[in-house]
């Protein structure tokens, strides 16, 4: 069983006051997400990833196709027991302190008092808010707030967390702290499905990664594979110009600045340009595997024509 | 009641209370009452009608007032803020939403109307010196006012279910000014001939009769009300707030939250 199955997932609004038209928001998309692996649904600006979220966590309706969550359809609210939302730039009750709000949290997922009890306290230390657990929300900064944020999507133990822009618009203190958050979580084996157009964030965090755009999939990646897609190129640089013209043919190009070379090879030549180099005196200075990077998987997927390319 | 839906009901009870302008209404009434003597002065030998008549329409103003002031809000804001995503997001049916969200209305408005019932019947023991047994008679007219607030508070959270704040106020401050004269709207039905018989007669039993829920005067007089009028009043309140929030939950339940 899948901790998220998405099939055909599509979402229109209605445009337009005397003529309705429908405008699409979310064309046809269907994923996989396996449990306890840490998904990436990344898209720039207005690609479907909120929709996405709002159509998986019932706040919007969808217009056709289907979502699942550990094996039970979305409109099941039972489900929601074992699912945990982070909403993008959240505004909590602002009358209410950190203690109280979880607490209320807890209560709507169904969490015991005496369970409450217990872990408001541990999780507002765990989050780092333990000292300003009797301040109001309203005197929270935006990185304490978004901190609140994910207690409040893990106050109930879920096993799949979603997770909408959650690194957006904190300082970089603030985002390296939600990152460690993710990752603590990430360790603990929980599903992390998250949004994001920050790439770094995705690249450092996810297995797999989902390009979203203008409403549809554009491709699945795997991390693992996304950083060797240059196909096993490695970096070299040395010393010695001289060598250059007897390692020539085995060089995808270099670039000679004075006595220093820098070229790229790819990796099944490697040892023979290294055995060359020896015996021409070359002095080498570094060896670099080449990765392919999660910034070029995603241009080239969101430059595409508009075409299925999953 | 389940957990979810006392849980709702509760932050929205607390809501109310944490709000400051509540406390300046609840003040702005208690001043009301207290002064109420002070108009006996220029009116001798009126004291204690002046004071009633006073004194139980502020509790039955204010606590509309509030119904529609708090209630216009109650889920409008839960959208514009998105609080409302991390509620849904959990195992809450859309209908515990809405009837936690009124229930937690209701319990705002019981508990001012206490205080205000408090406040009322402290101003009229300094006016009397002593409190007869005539004076449990306004009970029942307060009793009428929460009926009052029970259906004035279906009817802001039907509006707030699919309406703007602004719209929703007008809307529900509207119709609390047509069922005010709902008896008048009744006879015109009743003199009116063919299609606008029709619709008057329709008009007049689709809005809520708050007309029939005004005994200010009577009870001001030491009129007795009947135990028929009490049962009828509390059955059609209770039929009328529930048809309406069965209303409010029906167009909720559809309801894409942008």
């Amino acid at each position: 069983m899948h901790a998220i199955e998405i099939d055909n997932l599509t979402k229109s609004y209605p445009v337009g006051f005397w003529k309705k038209q429908f405008r699409p928001a979310l064309k046809g998309l269907s994923l996989r997400v396996e449990r306890g692996e840490t998904f990436g649904f990344i898209g720039p600006n207005g690609a479907g990833k909120t929709t996405t979220l709002k159509l998986l966590m019932g706040i919007i309706f969808p217009t056709a196709g289907s979502a699942h969550i550990l094996g039970k359809d979305i409109a099941d609210a039972e489900i929601k027991k074992k699912v945990g939302f982070l909403p993008e730039q959240p505004y909590f009750y602002d009358y209410l302190n950190p203690s109280e709000l979880l607490d209320y949290y807890a209560s709507l997922s169904g969490v015991s008092a005496t369970e409450r009890k217990k872990r408001i306290p541990e999780l507002l230390e765990r989050v780092g808010l333990a000292d300003s657990a009797r301040k109001q929300l309203r005197k929270f900064s935006k990185g304490m707030l978004q901190r609140v944020g994910i207690a409040q999507a893990i106050i109930h133990d879920p096993e799949v967390i979603f997770l909408d822009e959650p690194m957006s618009g904190l300082d970089p203190i603030g985002r390296h702290e939600i990152r460690e958050m993710i990752q603590g979580l990430k360790d603990a084996g929980k599903t992390i499905f998250f949004s994001t157009h920050i790439l770094s964030d995705a690249e450092a965090l996810c297995d797999r990664v989902a390009v979203v755009h203008k409403g549809e999939l554009r491709g699945i990646g795997v991390m693992s594979e996304l950083r060797s897609s240059t196909g096993g190129k490695t970096e070299v640089i040395w010393e010695g110009s001289g060598a250059v013209p007897r390692v020539a043919q085995l060089l995808m190009d270099s670039h000679v600045t004075g006595e220093l070379v820098r070229a790229t090879v790819a990796s099944e030549n490697l040892d023979t340009l290294l055995a060359r180099l020896r015996e021409h005196q070359g002095r080498l200075i570094s060896v670099t595997p080449l990765h392919g990077t999660l910034e070029q998987y995603f241009l080239s997927r969101t430059s595409e024509p508009e075409a299925a390319r999953v | 009641m389940n957990t979810r839906l006392s849980a709702i009901t509760l932050n929205t009870f607390r809501e109310a209370v944490r709000d400051r302008v509540l406390y300046n209404l609840i003040i702005f009434v208690l001043l009301l009452v207290a002064s109420a003597p002070l108009f006996s002065q220029i009116s001798i030998g009126m004291q204690r009608l002046i004071l009633v008549n006073v004194g139980l329409s502020s509790i039955s103003l204010f606590g509309v007032i509030i119904a529609i002031f708090i209630g216009i809000g109650l889920v409008s804001k839960e959208i514009e803020k998105r609080t409302l995503y991390t509620i849904l997001s959990r195992p809450v049916r859309r209908w515990e939403f809405i009837a936690g969200k009124y229930f937690g209305l209701m319990m705002t408005l019981a508990v001012n109307a206490g205080l205000m019932t408090l406040g009322f019947y402290i101003a009229l023991f300094i006016t009397q010196g002593v409190l007869k047994p005539a004076d449990a008679w306004m009970l029942v007219s307060i009793y009428f006012s929460v009926l009052e607030f029970l259906m004035m508070t279906a009817i802001t959270l039907l509006f707030s279910s699919f309406s703007s704040p602004i719209f929703a106020a007008i809307f529900s401050f509207a119709l609390f000014v047509i069922g005010t004269f709902a008896d008048d709207l009744r006879n015109f039905a009743a003199l009116a001939q063919g299609v606008t018989k029709w619709l008057a007669t329709g008009a007049a039993y689709a809005v809520p009769n708050f007309a029939s829920l005004n005994v200010i005067s009577r009870v001001a007089h030491d009129q007795h009300i009947a135990g028929k009028l009490i049962l009828y009043n509390t059955a059609y309140a209770l039929l009328y707030s529930a048809a309406v929030v069965i209303a409010a939950i029906l167009i909720f339940e559809r309801r894409n939250l942008k």
